[in-house]
């Protein structure tokens, strides 16, 4: 890996004091890094003006391990890519492959799928703000949201037996019958949850301490957004309207009503504003998912033993952090000939240059936590 | 009897902590070391019941102008050596001059009885319990009948401020 | 030589009073910090919907125990190229500032610390002024870039908000017309209000400043751990980075203790010389029988036999100490009368530096951190203008009410132009300030030179 910061020589005359410039290492072992992230910065006195990230410290081969997998024997290592989401990445491929099977969940499984999904949804997001408010210094929020947490993997837990890494979905539908109580539990969990919610903006949202933190910082404008290819409230806080759920619909999600958040300004604050009310229109869309849910089957007749006919399918959904696509190539055989996986944080992470160019190094950090990288998606 | 005792304790330690403070090599050793010559002078305001410029020398000096040199030889470079110490003779002629002072500080106070006009002023030592409260006296001093220097110095000081903050203040290329 | 040995013992007979006090602190005031971290932990779960330490002994209460020992037997790490007397001097010098200005506080009418000195709380604020010279050679010894980095940091902070706590101070001082600890508690009670009704805005300013002044959340940008500058403690361990930690407790008692004293009546109840109300004087016996009969009824619900017995001790303890409180009343022994002026008093003093403490964990627990920039753009744009105007408008408001010829709770009428006309400066300051703050955040962008830079694209 070519080390291009030791190739740059100094240049005396551009910095403000006539210093040199300093590079600075931040990471891979650092408490806000959320995983292990290597970023290199270039710093002018306290302000960046450069900015080089190295990933791969995660990197397991995941796609490599696809090629030498039956189609569901690869589902449970899909979960591992984003750990902090783990349903949204099965739901992904297990429609990827449902795509490249030519079948169709039955409507029971679909609806099932989007409650889960969209709990996960909100367990994602809880797990964001608390550790986003804990690098900025807000102490109490991620107890609070990881007590909200907590209610959400125990449905999984009673579910389907895990809390993190569910493997909840199978391809053509699911495994598990949803448990007798599954919809008075999320009932119960989306009725006390507006009133969490409500508590979590107390506590931020008027604050002017955590305004002054996220308001102007990490400006990403809208074509720079579309440009990078950043998708998920990033993209969303910059004032582009563009939800997959919405413009492509996929599971059952065209049968619920529900806003998209938009914001304005495209700063971390924005981006919070943005990631707050998605929570509060996931629980809308639960609410609205367990007044009823179809009879009738849970599973597709796709057969035990899957081989696709030959071809190839790209499928995405928005998963809580952005676009997360699956691009699956089947060449006839049990196991997939390519499995390339588009994650949301791998490209929304290239903006990190442009958004920390210009800040002091203390915003670094909340800029990073505001991006909603998870490093196991990063690195595959 | 006590008194002598505090006395010298404060002046043994302001007296070690000069000399080991003209000593050092460490420039951040020698700001230590001229805390503590600072703080024993307090304590010897202290003693002389004081107890006022005892707190203001503490908060200004040692809590303030000190403060001041450690931040300025934290952050400016200092061990770059200054070019004029290396001449030999001129450390003789410092040495000698220092020394010259020196011995007529001494002589000066050893015959002061001896010398016309009966030599240097010594004054009675007050009474320690029958002064009145040194904060008061200040005061009443200060805002009484010095009002006039001090409200000059305090407008001097505020002058000063405004400069070194102009003087500090960064050229940006619009101004 | 016989000398200066009678020198000495004439010097241990004179003080040895003030000579005790000082062992009583050395030994007391270090246990107090660690009992008061472990408070704080308990503080911080109960805001955080979890129970905190609760294994070592019950309910934690061994924690700081088991903490100090730990930190006692830990490994004593020096860097390499540390400069060592600075190294050993400067957690030393922190503690030293933080345990002497405890000497002048007094929490209670005849419970001075080492003696009631004529210059008071400025000891107290002049000795305070030392601690920052702990932090600087702290960082600087550290041999440490980013510690260096930290400690100016954190010295910058401490300098600035001193000037605050200062003014804040002078707006209570001209109040109280002296610096002498125990008169200044006098006068609260001869004026028969505290000096928090009649300086409402100095009291904000110094609570404030305070919280900067000890370095405590959400000012502690210094020395916090998810920021990339790790602080200028990083390089200490064990015993020496105790003393820095129990130094900044230390220090939060003291400026508990510093404004309690001249803002909320020191030792005082609540409306001191309201005859009708001589009732209050019951509440400490009531409260601490309040709190022994809660023991007893949480009692029945322990689970183990341990448990159970710790908690009707507590309770014993409660009522014990409630008798000892109830007892004052029907007395006339006159020393006995006295101790228990002094005990009272103690109780009352405590209760409110307790409180003032809790704010201080409270803020910690709810508020983000500042920014660096921000901070300093907080005490010096926003406070020491205030904390200015506040002085003027207090001296206004004397003015006043000696021209008027009010006395005792007619005060605060007289004060109440000034006040809100101080408020209203500190909004207009607040509102100057907003409008330039959104801007401070703005990346800052420089022209770099499109062909050297290596990052483009």
């Amino acid at each position: 890996m070519a080390d291009t910061i030791h190739d740059t020589a100094p240049h005396k005359a551009d910095t403000l004091l006539g210093a040199d410039e300093l590079v600075i290492n931040m990471g891979p072992q650092h408490p806000s890094t959320h995983g292990v992230l290597r970023v290199k910065l270039k710093l002018d006195g306290e302000r960046v003006i450069g900015s080089e990230c190295v990933i791969g410290y995660l990197h397991r081969g995941v796609e490599k391990i696809a090629e030498n997998r039956s189609y569901q024997q690869f589902a449970p290592y899909v979960d591992r890519m984003d750990y902090v989401a783990a349903i949204s990445n099965g739901l992904g491929y297990c429609e990827a492959v449902e795509k490249l099977l030519m079948a169709e969940a039955p409507p029971r499984a679909r609806v099932i799928r989007v409650i889960l999904t969209e709990l996960q949804r909100i367990a994602s997001h809880l797990l964001w703000l608390g550790t986003h408010a804990l690098d900025i210094g807000a102490l109490t929020p991620l107890f609070y949201c990881m007590r909200e947490r907590e209610e959400i993997l125990k449905i999984f837990e009673k579910y389907c037996g895990a809390r993190l890494t569910t493997h909840a979905f199978r391809i053509g539908g699911l495994q598990y019958e949803a448990y007798d109580t599954l919809e008075k539990d999320v009932e119960r969990f989306c009725k006390g949850f507006d009133a969490r919610i409500q508590e979590y903006s107390d506590l931020l949202t008027g604050n002017s301490i955590w305004i002054g933190r996220t308001r102007n910082v990490g400006v990403l404008n809208a074509a720079d957004c579309i440009a990078l290819g950043a998708s998920g409230p990033v993209l969303r806080a910059s004032g582009v309207k563009w939800d997959l759920r919405k413009a492509m619909p996929y599971a059952a999600y065209d049968q619920y009503q529900f806003e998209i958040p938009v914001g304005t300004n495209g700063d971390t604050y924005d981006r919070y504003l943005v990631r707050i009310e998605e929570m509060r229109q996931s629980r809308l869309i639960c609410l609205q998912a367990i007044e009823n849910i179809p009879a009738g089957p849970i599973m597709a007749r796709v057969g035990k033993v899957l081989k696709p006919p030959p071809g190839e399918v790209y499928h995405a959904i928005e998963a809580p952090k952005g676009i997360l696509g699956y691009y699956i190539v089947s060449d006839g055989g049990t196991q997939p000939y390519r499995v390339r996986v588009r994650p949301p944080s791998f490209v929304n992470l290239q903006a990190l240059d442009k958004m920390i160019r210009g800040h002091l190094v203390t915003d670094v950090v909340a800029i990073i936590g505001t991006l909603d990288i998870v490093l196991g998606e990063v690195d595959r | 009897m006590l008194d002598s005792l505090v006395f010298y304790f404060f002046a043994g330690i302001a007296v070690i902590s000069a000399a080991l403070m003209v000593t050092r090599r460490n420039a951040i050793h020698s700001a230590v070391f001229l805390i503590t010559t600072l703080l024993s002078t307090a304590g010897i305001f202290l003693q002389l019941r004081a107890e006022f410029l005892f707190v203001a020398q503490i908060i200004l000096y040692v809590g303030g102008i000190m403060v001041l040199f450690i931040f300025v030889i934290m952050l400016v470079r200092l061990d770059v050596p200054l070019p004029q110490i290396r001449s030999r003779l001129r450390q003789w002629t410092a040495g000698f001059v220092a020394l010259v002072v020196f011995a007529e500080g001494v002589i000066i106070v050893l015959m002061s009885q001896s010398l016309p006009g009966k030599g240097l002023l010594a004054l009675t030592p007050a009474q320690g319990d029958k002064l009145p409260p040194n904060t008061e006296d200040i005061a009443t001093g200060l805002f009484g009948l010095y009002l006039l220097p001090f409200e000059i110095a305090s407008v001097l000081l505020l002058v000063a401020m405004i400069g070194a903050v102009v003087m500090a203040k960064k050229r940006t290329p619009a101004e | 030589m016989s000398g200066a040995f009678q020198g000495v013992l004439a010097f241990v007979q004179a003080w040895w009073v003030e000579l005790l006090c000082a062992m009583l602190i050395l030994l007391v005031v270090p246990l107090i910090a660690g009992y008061i971290v472990l408070v704080e932990r308990k503080v911080m779960a109960d805001m955080q919907a979890r129970l905190g330490p609760m294994r070592v002994g019950p309910h934690g209460l061994l924690q700081p125990i088991a903490d100090a020992l730990k930190l006692l037997i830990k490994e004593d790490l020096i860097p390499d190229n540390a400069d060592q007397f600075i190294f050993w001097f400067a957690p030393v010098l922190s503690m030293t500032a933080a345990l002497t200005s405890m000497g002048a506080v007094a929490f209670g009418p005849w419970f001075h610390v080492a003696r009631d000195i004529n210059i008071g709380l400025l000891f107290v604020v002049g000795i305070s002024a030392l601690g920052p010279f702990g932090i600087v050679l702290g960082g600087w010894a550290s041999n440490n870039h980013y510690s260096i980095i930290g400690a100016i940091r954190s010295t910058a902070q401490l300098i600035s908000y001193e000037t605050t706590a200062g003014f804040a101070l002078v707006s209570g001082f001209l109040l109280a017309g002296t610096l002498k600890v125990s008169d200044i508690v006098e006068h609260q009670r001869a004026d028969n209000v505290w000096y928090v009704f009649l300086a409402p805005v100095g009291f904000v300013t110094y609570l404030i400043a305070s919280i900067a002044e000890t370095n405590r959340a959400p000012f502690d940008l210094p020395e916090a751990e998810s920021e990339l500058v790790a602080g200028y403690m990083t390089e200490y361990s064990g015993f020496r980075w105790s003393l820095y930690f129990l130094a900044e407790y230390a220090n939060m008692i003291v400026v508990g203790a510093v404004g309690t004293t001249l803002f909320l009546g020191g030792w005082l109840r609540p409306f001191p010389n309201v005859r009708w109300l001589g009732w209050v004087d019951a509440f400490p016996a009531l409260l601490l029988v309040a709190v022994g009969a809660y023991c007893v009824a949480r009692a029945g619900k322990q689970p183990v036999r341990v448990q159970r017995l710790f908690m009707w001790g507590v309770a014993g303890l409660c009522f014990a100490v409630a008798l000892i409180f109830a007892l004052a009343a029907p007395v006339s022994f006159a020393p006995l009368k006295l101790a228990y002026a002094g005990l009272y008093g103690a109780f009352w003093f405590l209760l409110k530096v307790s409180a003032y403490i809790y704010i201080f964990m409270w803020l910690r627990f709810t508020l983000p951190r500042f920014r660096f920039d921000q901070l300093m753009r907080l005490g010096w744009h926003i406070l020491i203008p205030l904390a200015l105007v506040n002085v003027i408008g207090v001296g206004i408001g004397l003015a006043i009410n000696s021209a008027l010829g009010w006395q005792g709770w007619m005060t605060i009428v007289g004060m109440l132009p000034t006040t809100l006309a101080t408020i209203f400066v500190g909004m207009l300051l607040i509102r100057w300030n907003d409008k330039h703050a959104a801007a401070a955040s703005a990346p800052v962008v420089t022209e770099v030179r499109e062909a050297e830079d290596s990052y483009a694209g």
